[in-house]
């Protein structure tokens, strides 16, 4: 993988306030006219974005593939399903995550609060679909590391477990039965720990759309993109592998791990190829997504075809 | 009459024709069209299924002409869908291809599903009929009972989640096969 060191940023590239301001306003205009994609209307820029150095040389995946391509069976089982039913609907503020489990200083943590003290970072990352579709996204966050420093894990802190908002009121997908909701999800804790692991709140340099997982979800780019869980409300530090909803759904076909891997096929289908959206054909896919050199050595020693 | 009919089977294809054009078929427009064609093939070859119990139950035997030209509707709307397939999302990579077809039970059925239609719809013409026979042109017709279910099983076999509107094709298939073996038992 090639991590280009990002040219420095000249004076004369950076947007004046006045012109963004007047931009931000022109935007407001259009939603209030319904000119504007439903979900990027709610969008607002984050001005002190830094470009960080974890940046993939590939196209970007235009913003109105990434926020009306969505798997958020929240708000519904089709792609176009969350653009059309989670703006306006998915109440984003005020918003807390608790933090608790094995750990000295379990608590909670406001998403305004997180976004105030951190320094937010841009970072381009591919995303890997288990169903063999792909994009590459500019997100913006903070390392999960750093956060979940602040809360001490201790020892026994084996694994994070992550769970999404449960509502039925704000989101018309849990009333339709099959799954195990809440959405959950789990890393391992060096899994957790790692540099790429991210906490996302913005995506093309605005907050989240709700469909992408307002207003803060994880991003695993080595690993498929159903471990990415959405708009989260409670991580957990526990001591035994955590139960997640595809493991429970389907334990043959989503493992718990679910490393990118061209080598494993779903039972249903191959893993060998992926199609980028925006492109025509397949492309092969890269073990761990292409971050085999950062990540290959969190899992040396076990048999990938076990743990898939 | 007749003409409309075609129309009316033409008009999903003509639809997403105008889609394409526009650009409307989302940010996957292959996986949308392969889709778009699957679902509409199943539903006219779920219609040409009904023509028979309809006549027999209903009495509906108007219907009977069209029977064949739903069947040959489907099967045009499978060829576009395989295509599709073949052409856009693996680009003629026949070894992938072969790879998903022995090891991947959906595709598996898919591609058995179209192959029993095949001989259907090259003996389709009124000079086949003749040339076969009645009887045996009846006997090998019946493929469509196992091609149309499986295509429906194919369905079930390729989503994620959500199987309810491929088991409602499936279920339907199979009561309009039910439909026919209790008619003739009751004969």
């Amino acid at each position: 993988m090639l991590i280009r060191r990002p040219d420095p940023i000249k004076p004369s590239e950076i947007t004046p306030r006045s012109a963004y301001l007047s931009r931000r306003r022109l935007i407001a205009g259009a939603a209030a006219w319904g000119m504007l994609p439903a979900g990027l209307a709610l969008a607002e820029a984050f001005p002190n974005l830094r470009k960080s150095d974890y940046k993939v040389d590939e196209a970007l995946t235009s913003q109105k593939d990434v926020t009306h391509y969505n798997n958020f069976y929240e708000f519904g089982l089709d792609k176009e399903d969350p653009s059309a039913n989670a703006p306006g609907k998915l109440k984003t503020r005020p918003w807390t995550l608790k933090v608790d489990g094995e750990c000295a200083k379990p608590g909670t943590l406001d998403i305004d609060a997180l976004l105030k003290e951190s320094a937010l970072e841009e970072r381009v990352y591919r995303h890997r679909c288990v169903e063999a579709w792909s994009m590459v996204i500019p997100w913006a966050g903070v390392p999960l590391a750093d956060v979940l420093k602040r809360f001490e894990p201790n020892s026994n802190a084996k694994y994070v477990a992550f769970e999404t908002l449960n509502d039925p009121a704000q989101m018309p997908g849990l009333r339709s039965g099959g799954f195990a909701w809440p959405y959950r999800e789990g890393l391992r804790i060096d899994e957790a720990m790692h540099p790429l692991t991210l906490l996302a709140v913005g995506l093309y340099g605005e907050t989240l759309p709700a469909q992408n997982g307002a207003p803060i979800r994880l991003v695993v780019p080595w690993k498929y993109g159903f471990k990415s869980i959405k708009s989260i409300v409670r991580i957990s530090f526990v001591q035994i592998q955590p139960k997640t909803l595809w493991n429970s759904y389907a334990a043959s076909e989503y493992g718990f791990y679910s490393n990118v891997n061209p080598a494993v096929d779903h039972p249903r289908w191959s893993q060998a190829k992926e199609h980028r959206i925006g492109e025509f054909g397949r492309r092969p896919t890269l073990p761990f997504n292409g971050y085999a050199e950062q990540v290959a050595g969190l899992y040396d020693g076990m048999d990938l075809k076990k743990y898939f | 009459m007749r003409l409309l009919a075609h129309l009316l089977c033409a008009l999903p294809l003509v639809w997403l024709g105008g889609l394409a054009a526009l650009d409307r078929l989302g940010a996957n427009p292959v996986e949308a069209a392969i889709r778009f064609t699957g679902d509409w093939g199943l539903r006219i070859l779920l219609l040409s299924l009904a023509v028979t119990p309809l006549r027999q139950v209903a009495g509906l035997s108007a219907l009977a002409p069209y029977r064949r030209m739903l069947g040959l509707w489907g099967f045009a709307y499978a060829v576009t869908h395989l295509l599709g397939y073949v052409v856009f999302d693996q680009f003629f990579d026949w070894d992938n291809i072969g790879h998903e077809i022995l090891k991947h039970k959906f595709i598996t059925a898919g591609m058995a599903a179209f192959t029993l239609l095949v001989p259907l719809a090259v003996t389709s013409t009124q000079g086949m009929i003749k040339r076969m026979g009645g009887g045996a042109w009846r006997r090998l017709h019946r493929l469509v009972y196992v091609a149309v279910p499986l295509a429906a099983l194919h369905y079930i076999w390729m989503v994620k989640a959500g199987r309810t509107q491929p088991s409602i094709y499936l279920a339907i298939a199979l009561l309009l096969l039910l439909c026919r073996w209790v008619y003739a038992w009751r004969r």
